[in-house]
């Protein structure tokens, strides 16, 4: 490793020092391509992010690329149905290693106020890893750039060996994911248990009174 | 131009046909036309095409869930109790079968008449599902009628295409028929309330949690 203080030194002097690490990091977070794809409402901010105002080209991300084999990231922009899940998992399976997801929203992230609808998925990340969850309905431009943001740090700290080492780099990770099928009532499966655990929630037993009163 | 005088004109016209005026209570007065599926495309076609009617759009075609209904009516009997004559009060059970109905509502551009609101009955929710499809008549029906059939299992003889629009093809309930019980998929409800709560609960007791 430089020492911090000589990199700063020889930089002054026109020596530009890095580690592989560094400038393998900094060569994907500052190129992150979306997949151009979006689902719903939450995708019209997507777009409003990318144009002029907000100005997503800032950050490396202005190619949206409308072929799975050239993208990066997954910007999961609306409520997902049933009849969308398998699709949006297979283009997740698609797209090269490495790749990163962003669930935008409240549809992608647990169903929203779709949840219990009979033909909605109630979250992406039941079928497909999930790296950032943007809460809103739709957020704002601004929270999907800061989503952007914590990518790109997350992405700069990565280590390229040890245990920590991200998915692409470790051979034993999968890098694709089953694809649900369409079943006679419901996507079978209904999760994928490998990315996907009902999380422990505590549900009162006090609001099982049918009268309504308490 | 009232339901009545429509009423009274197609079955001038349409010979054989039998109507039924279903009276709207509410404010609106939405009265409609419960037409019987045999004449149905018969009476269709006149309302299109009829000089002083002239129905050229259809609007709106819907689909009505009516489940089984349990009816119960409380009988004056005349019965021998202890020999003598007496008055008795009894409850009767009867069960009106169940019927899905579609509706549609039609327009009439060119004489500024509508809406006109048609009524079809099936015979049960089972087995007897058919209905005649208006979309020869009204092209505009196509996409709602294949609805119907997907959400509520109206199957339309004569529509051109008649597939499931909205559900996957592997999809073998139909939504939104009102017995419809959803997937249980109530494994996560951080949020859970009413029936979502009823439901979570029984996932979690039934042993679907861990």
């Amino acid at each position: 490793m430089v020492d911090e203080k000589l990199k700063n030194e020889l930089s002054k002097q026109g020596i530009f020092t890095t580690t592989l690490e560094q400038l393998y990091n900094w060569g994907r977070s500052s190129s992150l391509w979306p997949l151009n794809f979006g689902l719903a409402c939450c995708a019209i901010e997507m777009i409003a992010t990318t144009m002029a105002r907000y100005d997503m080209a800032r950050f490396g991300a202005e190619v949206f690329r409308p072929s799975p084999r050239q993208a990066d990231l997954m910007i999961v922009a609306g409520t997902v149905t049933k009849k969308m899940a398998p699709q949006v998992v297979r283009l997740y399976n698609q797209m090269p290693e490495p790749k990163y997801v962003i669930s935008m929203g409240a549809c992608a992230i647990s169903g929203g106020p779709f949840k219990q609808g009979y033909n909605v998925l109630k979250g992406i990340d039941r079928y497909i890893p999930v790296d950032l969850y943007i809460p809103g309905c739709p957020p704002r431009p601004e929270a999907l750039l800061d989503a952007f943001m914590e990518l790109q740090k997350r992405i700069d700290r990565q280590q390229l060996t040890g245990a920590n080492r991200p998915r692409h780099l470790n051979a034993d990770e999968p890098s694709e994911f089953p694809v649900p099928r369409f079943g006679a009532h419901d996507l079978e499966p209904a999760n994928n248990p490998n990315v996907w655990k009902a999380p422990l929630v505590q549900i009162s037993q006090t609001g099982t009174d049918e009268s309504g009163s308490h | 131009m009232n339901l009545e005088a429509i009423e009274s004109e197609i079955e001038a016209n349409v010979p054989g046909c039998r109507l039924v005026l279903i009276a709207n209570p509410s404010p609106s007065g939405q009265h409609s036309l419960l037409l019987d599926a045999g004449h149905a495309m018969a009476v269709a076609i006149y309302l299109r095409d009829a000089a002083s009617l002239r129905f050229d759009f259809c609007s709106n075609v819907t689909g009505i869930d009516w489940p089984a209904k349990e009816l119960s009516e409380k009988v004056k009997v005349k019965k021998l109790v202890d020999g003598v004559e007496q008055e008795v009060e009894e409850v009767r059970k009867t069960t009106t079968p169940g019927s899905l109905e579609v509706v549609y509502h039609l327009f009439s551009i060119e004489k500024k008449l509508g809406p006109l609101v048609l009524r079809m009955s099936t015979g049960d929710r089972d087995a007897n599902v058919h209905l005649p499809s208006l979309t020869p008549v009204w092209r505009s029906a196509e996409l709602q009628e294949r609805e119907i059939f997907d959400l509520f299992g109206v199957v339309f003889d004569g529509h051109p295409d008649l597939r499931r629009l909205l559900m996957w093809d592997e999809f073998q309930d139909h939504p939104m028929r009102r017995d419809y019980v959803d997937p249980d998929d109530y494994e996560y409800e951080p949020t859970a309330h009413d029936e979502v709560l009823r439901r979570a609960n029984q996932h979690l007791s039934e042993g679907g949690g861990r």
